[in-house]
């Protein structure tokens, strides 16, 4: 596991207050809505602020975060990909 | 059924000044949305429905001093029940008269001005209790002399069609004879800023119950009814009368509407059920249709459970004055009764390609029509849906 | 027309539920009170929980309490008083955006920031679709709220509704209120507070929640006879809207048992009550509970807890009591509450 997942879901926890979750509650290709971490349309919100403040990722249709938000893995591909910082 | 008599209204909106700007928009299809100038904002390109008079102006047209309290959703209120109380034939309101005011923010626009000056500047404490949404009633009601029963109802987006709903309620009961009900909201920073943090806003004026539609546009306004039982109004004509109501609650998630419509339906099956009438009398429908994504489909959903086959006329008028929040329902409540008045449907503007999974056109023209009963509805956060049925006298 | 019966109660407040029983009570070092904390996991999810505020746990706890007491799952209506809502939230989003100069914002803070957030939540996680609403009338939210229970259920519209009064604090917007003098700048809780001559009060938290219904139990607290809310009034005048309050629900003073007042230590407002503590009460029990559980938009909501539980147990705790009436059979409460002289209510509650 490198930095980025460690850091992604350190934010996740912080950002959505996932209070009495740990890093190592949250595996990297668990689904993180739905039956998975159980996160909802608000947590979307969420995350598209968490990608523009922390990597510059602006994402313009909230459709598209569909795909990215599945997992911590797929987020981490996302952000690899597209950071701008 | 119900039967509560209106005898007079007022409007300010973004359309005009008072009841005849804002039919004549309405009749030529004038839109009155365009670029935040009052409101200080960094987001000066996005379309709102603003009311292009300033405070100061506001306050010189109601001969307030300078050094009042009055938030502008209050003076927006008073200039609304001035116009009312102008119509209503009476020349007063006598001390028994209630009022009930809907609205989302109240007098958050002070709020967000004074945050960080409150304690900087002892002139700005008169507006430390203008966060919370009956301060702004009161001052409305301050200006009135009404001094009965005074409440807020403060539903979001369905406020002052709940507050139209308890004004009825309380005539039909008999603890009230004489009643004021509408709402009034103002354009804030902090309701611009949040809606467009749930990104629905749109950039362009909105396109209700198109499939293209890409959000909302804000606005401001202040509406208000007079309410009365039969006895207080003699041989004052009504000009309409309120027949059925319901309020039922979505339940389903704090923002969103659900897929089928569960909280519009209920809402408007209590509504025509309160009324006596089937559904097939309904003549026109005033929808919420705000030009969201999730709006738009949900009503046309449950529009499509209620009445089957026979899907009345339809229109959403807020391309025309903008989503003005806890407001709306009692615009649309005055734009449901003018329609009643001048037996006419005003149209749905933006409207090119209906919405694919439910196929419902509104009325993109305006046409004469003969209008005996007229749905509105307003829905909100927090599940909150409202359906209000008017008649022709 | 429908009676209306108080089948279930649950009241969070700076003060233990059981202060009614022991009679303890804790005094406070500050003139904002948060609310005594529950255990809010044993009753919501904690997904749901995460992102709520106080008022939005306090209001759902006391919901699923007093309901589970009423034994209904689900009520025919949610009908909520909060006079400044979720101010909480409400706070967060206005101090990012100021902060950020309406930079880019996150958006949960402003969807719990809506009035409706309470009546919305309890009606999701009742999966509720009954009739909802919110009143945010100052110190008459919560008599707005009971006037539209009794409505409902007095034409039979609905059987069951469920009613509550809820208010939080915040550190901006509370601290706000000690600069406008609605908060006073001595820290003085407990009996004293009432007996001090300066302006502003001790301000708290609360919620409490009750379950109305048409039909009465075995184990019905009391029953909501009426209500009343009057926006101004002079200080003279609470003697007279009282009588006229009475007599249209064909009452005479002396009927009244005990007197729940809204006393609060303000020297500017406490007049309201002094002058029928005098005239109209001399021989009633007097009430007061602001110096034990501080005073918000919604505390009247706290009085009706108090009322329903003095007619339930026909006893008056000691620590709510200011004059030596002693009374052997309470039939009948009355609530007069008011804030800064504006928006005077008045609950009148009976024996079931």
């Amino acid at each position: 596991m490198n930095d980025l997942h460690t850091e992604l879901k350190k934010s996740i926890i912080d950002q959505l207050n996932l209070e009495d979750m740990d890093v190592s509650d949250i595996e990297n290709d668990e689904p993180l809505f739905g039956d998975g971490l159980g996160l909802d349309s608000i947590d979307a919100l969420e995350l598209i602020v968490l990608l523009e403040k922390d990597y510059g990722i602006k994402l313009e249709d909230p459709n598209q975060g569909k795909e990215i938000f599945n997992s911590i893995n797929s987020m981490v591909d996302f952000i690899e990909k597209n950071r701008t910082k | 059924m119900c039967a509560v008599a209106v005898t007079g209204m007022g409007i300010v909106s973004s359309l005009g000044k008072n009841l005849f700007e804002n039919y004549q928009s309405l009749n030529t299809g004038k839109t009155g949305i365009s670029t935040p100038e009052i409101l200080q904002t960094n987001y000066k390109d996005l379309p709102v429905g603003e009311i292009k008079i300033n405070n100061t102006r506001l306050s010189n047209d109601l001969g307030l001093n300078p050094g009042h309290s009055y938030t502008r959703a209050a003076l927006l209120g008073c200039m609304a029940v001035r116009e009312l109380l102008h119509n209503s034939g009476l020349s007063e309101f006598d001390p028994g008269t209630g009022f009930i005011s809907g609205t989302t923010v109240g007098g958050m626009d002070m709020t967000e001005s004074f945050f960080d000056q409150f304690s900087e500047n002892s002139e700005n404490l008169r507006y430390i209790q203008a966060q919370h949404p009956g301060f702004t009633t009161e001052k409305i009601a301050a200006y009135f002399g009404l001094n009965a029963m005074v409440t807020t109802i403060s539903t979001a987006c369905s406020s002052s069609a709940n507050a139209i709903m308890l004004g009825a309620r309380l005539i039909e009961s008999g603890r009230l004879k004489r009643v004021i009900v509408g709402g009034t909201d103002c354009l804030t920073r902090f309701t611009l800023n949040g809606f467009n943090s749930l990104k629905i806003l749109s950039g362009e004026t909105c396109k209700p119950f198109d499939e293209n539609r890409n959000g909302l546009n804000l606005g401001e306004a202040a509406a208000y009814l007079l309410l009365e039982a039969d006895e207080m109004k003699g041989n004052r004509p009504a000009i309409a009368r309120i027949s059925g109501y319901g309020n039922a609650n979505d339940a389903f998630h704090q923002t969103a509407s659900s897929q089928n419509g569960e909280g519009a339906y209920l809402a408007m099956k209590k509504a025509i059920e309160k009324a006596g009438v089937d559904p097939v009398n309904i003549n026109y429908i005033n929808a919420h249709g705000t030009g969201t994504g999730n709006n738009d489909l949900s009503e046309s959903v449950a529009i499509k459970r209620v009445f089957g086959d026979h899907i009345p006329e339809f229109s959403s008028t807020k391309a025309l004055t903008g989503h003005t929040l806890g407001a709306a329902g009692a615009v649309e409540a005055v734009i449901s009764i003018m329609a009643i008045q001048n037996q006419e449907v005003f149209p749905n503007l933006n409207f090119s390609q209906p919405i694919r999974d439910t196929g419902l056109m509104p009325e993109t023209k305006l046409h004469s029509k003969q209008l005996n009963y007229v749905l509105s509805n307003s829905f909100g956060f927090g599940g909150n849906c409202t359906s209000l049925i008017f008649r022709n006298e | 027309m429908n009676k209306v019966f108080i089948n279930g109660i649950s009241a969070i407040s700076a003060q233990d539920e059981d202060i009614f029983d022991t009679g303890n009570f804790q005094e406070f070092s500050s003139s904002i009170v948060k609310a005594k904390d529950q255990d809010y996991k044993a009753v919501i999810k904690p997904m749901m929980l995460r992102r709520m505020s106080q008022a939005v746990k306090m209001g759902l706890y006391c919901s699923k309490k007093a309901l589970t007491e009423a034994g209904i799952i689900q009520p025919g209506a949610i009908i909520i008083g909060t006079g400044q809502g979720c101010i909480q939230d409400t706070e967060k989003f206005m101090q990012s955006m100021i902060e950020s100069e309406e930079g880019l914002l996150a958006p949960t803070s402003f969807i719990q920031s809506t009035h409706n957030t309470v009546g919305g939540q309890i009606a999701l996680e009742l999966n509720c679709n009954s009739y909802n609403m919110t009143y945010t009338q100052n110190s008459g939210s919560f008599e707005s709220a009971l006037l539209d229970s009794l409505m409902l259920i007095n034409t039979g519209e609905e059987t069951t509704v469920l009613v509550g009064g809820v208010d939080e604090t915040s550190p901006a917007f509370t601290g706000f209120q000690v600069l406008d003098g609605q908060i006073c700048k001595e820290q003085i809780s407990g009996p004293d507070l009432l007996k001090k001559d300066t302006p502003g009060t001790m301000i708290s938290e609360s919620a409490s929640f009750f379950v109305l219904d048409a039909k009465k139990q075995e184990k019905s607290y009391a029953c909501v006879r009426d209500v009343c809310l009057k926006n101004r009034i002079q200080k003279q005048e609470p003697e007279q809207l009282i009588l006229e309050f009475l007599k249209s629900n064909e009452l005479d003073i002396s009927e009244i048992d005990a007197v729940i007042l809204g006393n609060n230590g303000d020297c500017r407002y406490d007049g309201y009550y002094s002058g029928i503590q005098e005239a109209i009460f001399s021989k009633t029990a007097q009430l007061a509970y602001k110096h034990l559980v501080g005073d918000n938009h919604s505390i009247s909501a706290y009085a009706m807890w108090l009322g329903a539980r003095i007619i339930a147990e026909n006893r008056i705790p000691e620590a709510f009591q200011i004059n030596h009436v002693t009374c052997d059979k309470i039939d009948k409460v009355l609530i007069y509450n008011q804030y800064l002289g504006k928006n005077h209510g008045l609950i009148l509650l009976e024996k079931p």
